[in-house]
């Protein structure tokens, strides 16, 4: 959309009537216009999906900029990371980064280690890993999902997902005894062997759920008002994407195929087979809200797909064979980046030789898609950051870590 | 009724009052009742049980909440302006409470039988309008000016379709008194306004009920108080009982929005079967019933819809409603004078 701003004299008529000097503000790189406003939506605006808090420049409903704050719920991982007495002990640290998908940062960091350990972890532990950390990503896309229809201002298809999302946690909590925040991914195993009744469970799951991403479609998706809100809303351009290294739904929904699952396998991902959905565009133009948002509910049906494939094949064994008695790796450096729900997460390790790590390093998905945030809202409406935001899909334990 | 009542007491100034109180016995048992139905509702809607420890199902929920309202400390912001601050929640609810004045509950109660009943609906359901600009200012926050300001364009905007609407049913039944609009849908059911001249007035009633969820800020048009964008609106700054006489007048202005709709459209106070269960106690019952269907579409809207976006609501109301309402009225209008 394009603004123009009727150009009155730089600086608040109050100011500039009182003859002092307008204020600059930081971040905007000038002083307000007369008929311009300066809001803060956050850190406690119910939309902000977390701690977030953004300073919004606007003239009457339209956005004319967005200056991110973050930080609010910083609390050091990383250099708690360096003070752990051993490697194990970060693993529940690591849970707190995306509090709604921790399977799958625990599967990425213990990845990181046991390369750095050059060891190999039994063909039943690949196998869960691969079926919890595709229910994680069910479990964040309905939340993400349902919290977008809750910014949107539809109340119900909220606590649909929720409900299905009760069904994911109940078997995680049957498996391992807690529901958001696992520790179950140690490096080398897994805490807990599944229960003898797992696969039929997650068959049952399966199952149930591929009718309920229709009924989702049917409320919410297909929803007139809904398309009305989202497409051509917030248009993320695939070079844009890109050059803010966007990942995850955020690049997908701009039509840019690439999924570390198939770019780049890690663990057993290249046995199974699934697609990689992209935004084309169907309602609006490639790289709306719509397209990002509708990549994650076709994501949630190639997951199902994965989870199936992976519970036919899943093999005995102990699942704890390989953990190392002592974790001590060797002096050297590895980073390890896997396919989050929200995106490229990367564990960048450095090991001086003791049993604990010398330096973590995170690369958060939901940074760096925050990063592209202002640059989309830019001539919109304060209705459509909302939307943004939320087609944005940030956590803010990760960005903030 | 009032001239029983003037019979029975012999003094002006104590019927009027009575008359006047009439419509407040309806108000708060219907708003206490309306905000645990909506819990109620939103809940089977949503797969959960909602309110249910206080009495039966919850039924007592609002009363609690209420004891809480009341019990809470009353806190205006040190920036706000005071008095406005405490006046705007009585004049939202005094211009919510004044369109009662012409709603026919029954053959035998009005509150004021004025024969520009239907004007005086129109023009009073605007003075909401002042006291939610006076809330938004007086809260000196942001988020409660945006809502302020996005309410009354809206509510201004849409009261046209709404008396374009209502026009129509007043071209075919020629008088702006409600209580004659009730006597001219006597009879069976398809006697009601809303099987007449089909298709004309069912397209009124749609584009009178569509407007009128705009009017009371209802999903998907509850753009002023959407509270994922803009916080709480206008009564982002309000607690205690001032936040609850703000949705106590939310609720009042709900049945009195789908009060109109009842008389314009679906008979009013007429039983559905001619003389069959009619009569004035019959009367009020009709007239709640056909009321609360009424607010049950509307819960239930909100319960399922997204909401619009400023523009779009717009858009909506000045682009679609309004050209409609006026091919209505041409259609309404071409049809009486071929009958003629």
């Amino acid at each position: 959309m394009d603004v123009t701003v009727a150009v009155h004299k730089e600086g608040l008529l109050a100011d500039v009537d009182a003859g002092r000097k307008p204020v600059t503000i930081p971040g905007l790189g000038r002083a307000l216009r007369a008929e311009e406003m300066v809001i803060n939506m956050g850190p406690q605006h119910p939309s902000t999906h977390g701690v977030l808090r953004l300073e919004l420049i606007v003239d009457g409903e339209i956005v004319v900029d967005v200056i991110p704050h973050i930080g609010y719920l910083h609390r050091c991982f990383e250099k708690h990371c360096e003070h752990m007495s051993n490697y194990q002990q970060v693993v529940p640290y690591v849970d707190r980064l995306d509090y709604v998908a921790a399977m799958s940062n625990e599967f990425g960091y213990a990845i990181a280690v046991e390369k750095l350990l050059k060891i190999q972890v039994p063909e039943r532990v690949e196998h869960i890993r691969v079926i919890m950390a595709e229910f994680s990503r069910i479990v964040s896309h309905l939340i993400a999902i349902g919290t977008y229809g809750l910014d949107m201002g539809a109340f119900t298809p909220f606590l649909y997902c929720m409900r299905d999302r009760e069904h994911i946690l109940d078997i995680i909590e049957e498996t391992c005894g807690a529901r958001l925040l696992y520790n179950y991914m140690w490096v080398g195993g897994l805490s807990h062997d599944v229960k003898p009744n797992f696969q039929e469970k997650t068959r049952a799951f399966c199952k149930y759920f591929r009718p309920k991403i229709a009924e989702l479609n049917e409320l919410l998706s297909y929803n007139k008002i809904f398309i009305e809100r989202t497409a051509g809303v917030g248009i993320l351009p695939p070079e844009v994407a890109i050059n803010y290294g966007a990942s995850g739904p955020v690049l997908r929904g701009s039509g840019v195929k690439w999924d570390l699952r198939k770019n780049d396998p890690y663990s057993i991902y290249n046995r199974f087979a699934f697609e990689i959905p992209v935004g084309k565009g169907i309602k609006g133009e490639v790289g709306d809200c719509w397209d990002r948002y509708m990549v994650r509910v076709h994501e949630m049906e190639q997951s199902v797909n994965i989870i199936e494939q992976a519970v036919e094949q899943l093999p005995a064994g102990d699942v704890q064979s390989a953990i190392p008695k002592r974790i001590r790796p060797e002096a050297g450096e590895v980073y390890v980046r896997t396919e989050t729900p929200k995106g490229e997460l990367g564990f960048y390790v450095v090991s001086d030789g003791t049993q604990s790590p010398y330096r973590v390093k995170v690369r958060p998905p939901c940074f760096v898609n925050l990063s592209a945030v202002p640059a989309i809202c830019r001539g919109s409406m304060i209705a459509d950051v909302v939307a943004i935001l939320g087609s944005i899909d940030i956590v803010l334990g990760e960005i903030d870590r | 009724m009032k001239d029983f009542l003037l019979n029975l007491l012999q003094n002006e100034i104590l019927v009027y009052s009575m008359m006047a109180i009439v419509p407040l016995v309806w108000v708060i048992p219907f708003a206490l009742f309306a905000v645990w139905w909506e819990r109620k509702i939103s809940a089977h809607m949503q797969d959960r049980l909602g309110p249910m420890r206080t009495g039966w199902h919850g039924a007592t929920q609002t009363i609690a909440d209420i004891l809480k309202l009341i019990m809470k400390e009353d806190i205006i912001p040190a920036a706000a302006d005071s008095k406005l601050f405490k006046l705007a929640p009585y004049v939202v609810f005094g211009g919510a409470y004044a369109a009662y004045a012409v709603v026919p509950f029954s053959a035998a109660y009005v509150g004021s039988e004025i024969n520009v009943g239907l004007f005086y609906f129109i023009s009073i359901s605007s003075v909401v309008v002042v006291g939610l600009l006076m809330a938004g200012w007086a809260s000196n926050n942001k988020w409660s000016l945006y809502g302020a300001l996005r309410s009354a364009a809206q509510i201004v905007s849409y009261e046209i379709p709404v008396a374009l609407a209502i026009l129509a049913v007043v071209m075919v039944v020629g008088t702006f008194d409600l209580q004659g609009i009730n006597q001219a849908q006597s009879g069976m059911f398809w006697h009601w306004f809303v099987f007449q001249k089909f298709p004309f007035l069912f397209f009124a009633l749609i584009i009178y009920f569509t407007a009128s969820l705009a009017e009371v800020n209802r999903t998907p048009f509850d753009i002023p108080e959407a509270e994922s964008e803009l916080v709480g609106g206008y009564h982002t700054e309000y607690g205690g009982m001032r936040f609850a006489l703000l949705f106590l007048s939310e609720y009042s202005n709900m049945f009195a929005v789908s009060a109109i709709a009842t008389t314009l459209f679906l008979g009013g106070w007429n039983s559905p079967f001619g003389n069959f269960l009619s009569g004035p106690w019959w009367g009020v019952f009709w007239f709640l019933s056909k009321g609360m269907a009424f607010i049950f579409v509307q819960m239930w809207l909100r319960w399922t819809l997204p909401r619009l976006r400023v523009d779009q609501l717009m858009y909506v109301g000045w682009k679609v409603l309004i050209p409609f309402s006026f091919v209505l009225i041409l259609g309404v209008g071409v049809w009486m004078l071929a009958v003629q």
